[in-house]
């Protein structure tokens, strides 16, 4: 087993050049920025005059935030997709360099996408009309939970893109559980008139307890047309969230590895 | 280059299986440190799946190998440090330049920023990209990238390099590009395993061949002695009066070796025997008293591709229909240890690159 310095090392040499590739290709750091700041203003102008109007815009941003991680998740399954399909990962497994790191570098870069994705999400969350009540500290964590969870989904991705047999499936693959995943919670609406079995899917759904713990953090309480509901999951969204991220990192991590040592020696 | 093990590279028995298709069915090759292992085979002989598990990109179902003494599947971080690995597809990163993409490699084997950065301006020099270096690599021709990929995998100085294909798909000014560049390689002392379809590039490049077909080896030798596989020289010669061919077509074939074969839109004939001069001049003799003009006369040696044909047993088209008279012929004498040689067309020419 490489040490844990020669894995981190190596890592960010990787992200470096994950980085340098996507600043030269703008194309898709655009589309990646533009797909929250779409999401913002169709579920805050089209669903949200009919669901509290502005208390509903200060609800959504916690859902927008865990869902906007959430879809960067394909691009980290295109991202190695495509680094297979181009030989690029060949190359580097035929480097002595930890197979951890591989994919490590691309679950960091993708991490740091994810940051730029917020930066630009709250800006677009700031202009129609969502405030952070809570205190600095209290934002803060509400940041390092976003992100942590975007690690998270990160790993799901890199699992997708190992899996897929070509960029085309990888492409598709890594985007089409992204919605039933995001809206089958309760990012957007109250889980409350869901039926039955689908509200307890969305209430234990993690991004759901990212999204209310989120929201706590912020200070932005849920307006009066959407019950929350007192499920384990809600009450105690900020632990569930942080353990369900830990747990799917732990989980997918295993798995991305697996798939990528599965036909290689060592 | 540091004390290197007498074999730099060796296998024995590997097999792997794909589904239903057996891609090797037990390779053993051997390469001496310092030298050149030609791997010849068509496309689908398993020539990538024997660099892939060379260089520790793939588990083998059986057999086991080496490179520079360390064991492939017991100890893959050390073949890795000492193994550089140009694929079939340049890998090279198209959106960083030369420059980065060398860096990139440089760091990743450890070396540190500077390190990485002179090793990459040193390559960059001696592969001729120095003017394209701060180009994105996405923009460099098919030569140019395949260089890069080369150094790429020069840059940890390896004791031992493995080029898949190295130049197919390049055009020939790429291709002579790339074989010098694996000329000087081979001149700092370096071992080099190839694989390539044309045997024209085994034949400049390597110091033995391997002849693999469905995951088997089914020759090895050097060239020289691959060629004395296939016997004798060929006997080449014109006819350009299409009437005379069947006429010309018998004297050929009572020649004793093989029978003729006739590219019926050229009327050359190609005969291989095994006495040279001695029956180019008796088979002119004959043609000049049957009065039968002849051009273009040649006396060769055979060719790698001669070699590929009868060892493999593959035919590129079928041979043109003989003229009337030929089968027949109580001089023709086939030798058996040369199933192919007997039914070429001019087709074969496209086996060479």
């Amino acid at each position: 087993m490489a040490s844990v310095n020669r894995v981190a090392r190596d890592a960010s040499i990787i992200a470096w050049r994950n980085l340098l590739n996507l600043r030269r290709t703008p194309g898709s750091v655009i589309a990646a920025l533009v797909q929250p700041v779409m999401f913002v203003l169709l579920l805050a102008y089209v669903f949200g005059g009919s669901l509290g109007g502005g208390d509903y815009r200060t609800f959504l941003m916690g859902g927008i935030f865990a869902q906007a991680v959430t879809f960067n998740a394909a691009f980290t399954a295109l991202g190695l997709a495509h680094d297979m399909d181009k030989g690029i990962v060949d190359r580097f497994r035929s480097l002595p360099m930890p197979r951890m790191a591989v994919i490590l570098g691309r679950t960091l870069s993708d991490l740091i996408m994810s940051t730029v994705t917020l930066v630009v999400t709250s800006l677009c969350g700031l202009l129609v009309g969502w405030r952070i009540a809570g205190t600095l500290g209290e934002a803060l964590a509400a940041y390092l939970l976003i992100l942590l969870f975007a690690f998270a989904m990160s790993w799901v991705g890199a699992t997708i893109g190992l899996m897929a047999r070509s960029v085309e499936v990888a492409q598709s693959a890594g985007l089409i559980w992204l919605f039933p995943v995001t809206f089958v919670s309760s990012s957007f609406v109250s889980t409350a008139t869901m039926p039955g079995p689908l509200r307890t899917v969305a209430e234990w759904n993690p991004i759901s307890a990212v999204a209310t713990a989120v929201r706590r953090l912020f200070g932005n309480p849920p307006p009066g047309g959407i019950p929350v509901g007192d499920a384990w999951p809600v009450v105690h969204a900020l632990p569930y969230a942080l353990l369900s991220a830990a747990a799917i990192t732990a989980a997918f991590m295993l798995l991305a590895l697996r798939r990528f040592r599965a036909v290689t020696v060592g | 280059m540091t004390a290197q093990h007498p074999v730099a590279i060796r296998a024995e028995g590997l097999t792997k299986r794909f589904g239903d298709k057996q891609a090797l069915a037990g390779v053993d090759l051997e390469a001496p440190a310092g030298t050149v292992l030609g791997v010849l085979g068509p496309n689908g002989a398993g020539k990538t799946t024997t660099v892939r598990v060379l260089s520790t990109l793939l588990r083998p179902d059986a057999g086991r190998a080496w490179v520079a003494g360390h064991d492939v599947l017991d100890d893959p971080e050390s073949v890795r440090a000492n193994l550089g690995l140009s694929g079939q597809y340049a890998a090279v990163d198209e959106k960083l330049t030369g420059r980065e993409n060398l860096y990139l490699v440089g760091r990743l084997y450890g070396m540190s920023r500077r390190a990485a950065r002179r090793r990459a301006g040193e390559l960059l020099g001696r592969f001729r990209l120095e003017e394209a270096a701060d180009r994105l690599s996405g923009t460099f021709s098919g030569g140019m990238r395949r260089r890069l990929d080369l150094a790429g995998a020069l840059v940890a100085r390896p004791s031992v390099v493995v080029l898949d294909e190295p130049t197919t798909g390049l055009d020939p000014r790429g291709r002579s590009d790339t074989w010098a560049s694996i000329r000087e390689l081979v001149d700092t002392g370096t071992t080099v395993l190839l694989t390539t379809q044309y045997l024209e590039e085994a034949d400049q490049l390597a110091d033995s061949i391997l002849v693999i077909d469905s995951g088997r080896v089914i020759a090895r030798g050097s060239a020289a002695e691959l060629k004395a596989r296939v016997g004798g020289e060929r006997l080449a010669l014109t006819v350009p009066d299409p009437s005379a061919r069947s006429r010309a077509y018998e004297v050929l074939g009572s020649l004793g070796a093989h029978v003729p074969d006739l590219d019926r839109r050229t009327g050359r004939f190609t005969v291989t025997t095994d006495h040279g001069a001695e029956t180019l001049e008796y088979a002119l003799g004959r043609l000049r008293r049957e009065q039968i003009a002849v051009r273009e006369v040649e006396l060769a040696p055979p060719t790698l591709d001669d070699a590929f044909l009868a060892l493999t047993g593959q035919e590129t088209a079928p041979a043109a229909p003989a003229p009337a008279g030929a089968d027949t012929d109580p001089h023709t004498l086939t030798l058996a240890a040369v199933p192919a040689a007997g039914t070429r067309s001019d087709e074969e020419t496209a086996w060479r690159p």
